[in-house]
């Protein structure tokens, strides 16, 4: 059993409270990622599971145990760094072993470990090197090995994609996870990147300032929103805000037409509209929005349009052979259950 | 490796090709006219040392760099000279002792300051570095005071004890400590390692050039100290090889050619000492520059 809870977690530096009751459960096997916008407390939250950092108030247990005073090393698990924290004065070989070296096993016993790893890993003729012979996508490797070596109930990742380029990312982000799926580990793995959360993880975390936002799978997140800043943190482009009012049951958007919207909202309120560009289209019938297309960005199969409207820009998707005129004007649809509905003051969802 | 060097190989040729086929511009020739006489003044006092070694001491005051009759006849008589071989043990021993101490405690000092965060490390850190400010000569009353109610006159402890650590090296160490990264540090700690482990095996052979820089300076420093050791001790068989070396000069008439021998013996574990470790400083520096 290798679950994870999260219970009131409270960290403070100082008189600065970084981290407001972080409550989270995380299954045996479970690959969560924790995402949000820089300095929300993703780190923290990080190296307070692993011990780095004493925590101000709160439990945590590591498989149904309380770890609270317990030292990293004998919280049972592992941690991958952003910048690999691999020793440059050592070989690959006894870098990945580094995490044996208090374990009580034999030499033989222990070089065995290493050789599995390297081999699943794909690092067998690496082994006698040192880190500067190796490029940032082996290095990195070399970190999760050296992870992997002691079999730890739960792996943490601190953005441990973030110094790679583009398409390698993209590769280690495919390797991580199907390393994942056989070894079966439970995983906390934390990102500024939504495209990763989004492709990775079983379950979001999405944390703003010290506080979740959110926790659902990716469709969940996606789908539906918890609030404004979910909804505009995940997708890319990010969702549409317009503002709007609900008199009745319908939505009345200024400067487009009135929407019959099956909600539970009554009476005449304001509220904010998500749209995303991908459910906002062109239309020869009635608008929801209209304005003039300002700028073009064709993507092959699709173009994305901005289209300047009474309440700013907005993006939305058009066919990629028959984008409509720069400076034309257009009707933008959307179909009623795409779209989002917003408390204006706190931003919370409202359907 | 071998895959390594060969790889390397080629780029090296090839700088120095680029260098061979450069015109000498008149900027370098006075640049490199600046540096040959900056070289000389600093090698004269060698050649002079070794030149006065071969003389006769009637020779002596010619201010002639060769001997006119150069002989080996100093050297004899001061590696002969029973004395000679103890005040060189004790140089050689408490050199290597202190370097040894101030590589371990100054960085262990160092390592505490930079990487632990405790109430206080800023004013013992101001603490240590303030004694930086104090001249030695001024210490030497107290160290003296201390040394006679100790009991430690006219022993190896008592001419070691005031370097066996060192602000500067404190200092340094820590400093060099802040290039290592604390993720080094952290990851070294989840894996199991307690905090002298993580000291040893993973800050210390990051820092090695600093270490070897620190050992040269203070194998050098203790190996040429003077007034300290000439004032604590008494006897002439607890004499460091400076000390010793002066007594030839206690006479009437200064036998120059003697000191200058001795003098010249003496370098040599100096330039041992440099040799050793100026190959780990020059190798840590290319290995700064590998890392990627
Ligand atoms: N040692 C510290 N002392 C004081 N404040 C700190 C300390 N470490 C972190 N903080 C603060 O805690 C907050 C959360 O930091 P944290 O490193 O967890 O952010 P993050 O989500 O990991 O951001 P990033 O994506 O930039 O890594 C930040 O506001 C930061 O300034
Ligand atoms: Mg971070």
């Amino acid at each position: 059993m290798s679950n994870l809870k999260l219970g009131e977690l409270v960290k403070t530096y100082g008189q600065t409270e970084v981290l407001h009751s972080i409550d989270l459960g995380i299954q045996d096997g479970e690959f969560v990622v924790l995402v949000g916008p820089s300095g929300c407390g993703k780190s923290t939250t990080l190296r307070l599971i692993a011990g780095l950092e004493e925590i101000t108030s709160g439990t945590i247990e590591i498989g149904g145990r309380v770890v609270n005073n317990l030292e990293p090393k004998d919280r049972d698990i592992a941690m991958v760094f952003q910048n690999y924290a691999i020793y440059p004065h050592m070989t690959v070989r006894k870098n990945i072993g580094f995490g044996l070296r208090s374990a009580r096993m034999s030499r033989a016993d222990k070089n065995k470990r290493i050789d599995e790893i390297a081999d699943i890993l794909g690092m067998t003729d690496l082994l006698e090197r040192r880190p500067n012979q190796l490029s940032g996508g082996q290095r990195q490797r070399v970190a999760i090995g050296r992870a992997m070596v002691r079999d730890p109930a739960v792996f943490l990742f601190d953005e441990p994609l973030s110094n790679l380029d583009a398409q390698l990312r993209t590769q280690m982000r495919l390797e991580i996870k199907k390393l994942h799926q056989r070894v079966g580990a439970t995983i906390v793995f934390v990102t500024h990147d939504q495209v990763e959360a989004m492709t990775m993880a079983d379950r979001i975390v999405i944390m703003k300032d010290g506080y979740i936002q959110q926790v659902g799978t990716p469709s969940e997140v996606y789908h539906s929103p918890a609030n404004t800043f979910v909804a505009s943190f995940i997708g890319s482009p990010a969702m549409n805000m317009i503002p709007a009012t609900i008199v009745d049951g319908q939505i009345h958007i200024e400067g487009g037409s009135i929407i019959e919207l099956k909600t539970s909202i009554s009476g005449e309120r304001k509220v904010t509209l998500g749209i995303r560009p991908e459910d906002l289209e062109p239309t020869d019938g009635p608008a929801l929005i209209r304005g003039s297309v300002n700028v073009r960005e064709p993507l092959g199969h699709e173009t994305l349009i901005h289209v300047g409207t009474v309440h700013g820009d907005i993006i939305a998707k058009a066919d990629g052979r028959t984008p409509p005129e720069l400076g034309g004007c257009v009707n933008l649809r959307a179909q009623a259950q795409n779209i989002h509905i917003f408390d204006p003051e706190n931003g919370a969802a409202l359907r | 490796m071998v895959a390594a060097d060969e790889n390397q190989a080629p780029p090296n040729k090839r700088f120095s090709n680029r260098v061979a086929k450069r015109r000498v511009s008149m900027g370098q020739y006075i640049r490199w006219s600046v540096l040959f006489l900056g070289g000389i003044l600093m090698v004269m006092p060698i050649i002079y040392m070794l030149s006065t070694s071969l003389k006769w001491p009637h020779e002596i005051y010619d201010v002639s760099l060769i001997p006119k009759e150069p002989h080996l006849e100093n050297y004899v008589y001061v590696l002969e000279d029973g004395r000679f071989y103890g005040w060189f043990t004790n140089s050689l021993i408490i050199a290597l002792i202190t370097t040894l101490s101030n590589v371990l405690f100054d960085s262990l000092v160092g390592y505490t300051l930079c990487k632990f965060r405790f109430p206080g490390r800023y004013i013992v850190f101001i603490a240590i570095l303030s004694t930086l400010m104090i001249p030695t000569e001024m210490l030497v009353i107290p160290w003296y005071l201390m040394s006679q109610s100790f009991g430690w006159l006219d022993t190896h402890w008592g001419i070691m004890f005031p370097g066996l650590m060192t602000a500067f090296g404190t200092f340094l160490m820590k400093q060099f400590f802040e290039t290592v990264p604390d993720d080094f540090i952290e990851a070294a700690r989840i894996d199991g390692l307690n905090e002298l482990q993580i000291w040893w095996t993973v800050a210390m052979p990051l820092v090695k050039p600093a270490l070897a820089a620190l050992a040269i300076f203070v194998f050098l420093g203790n190996w040429t100290a003077f007034i300290w050791p000439l004032i604590v001790t008494n006897s002439w068989d607890m004499y460091t090889l400076p000390v010793g070396l002066s007594t030839f000069a206690d006479e009437a008439d200064v036998a120059w050619e003697l000191v200058m021998t001795g003098a010249a013996i003496s370098t040599i574990p100096t330039l041992v000492v440099f040799l050793i470790f100026q190959r780990f400083i020059i190798r840590g520096v290319v290995m700064a520059g590998l890392k990627g």
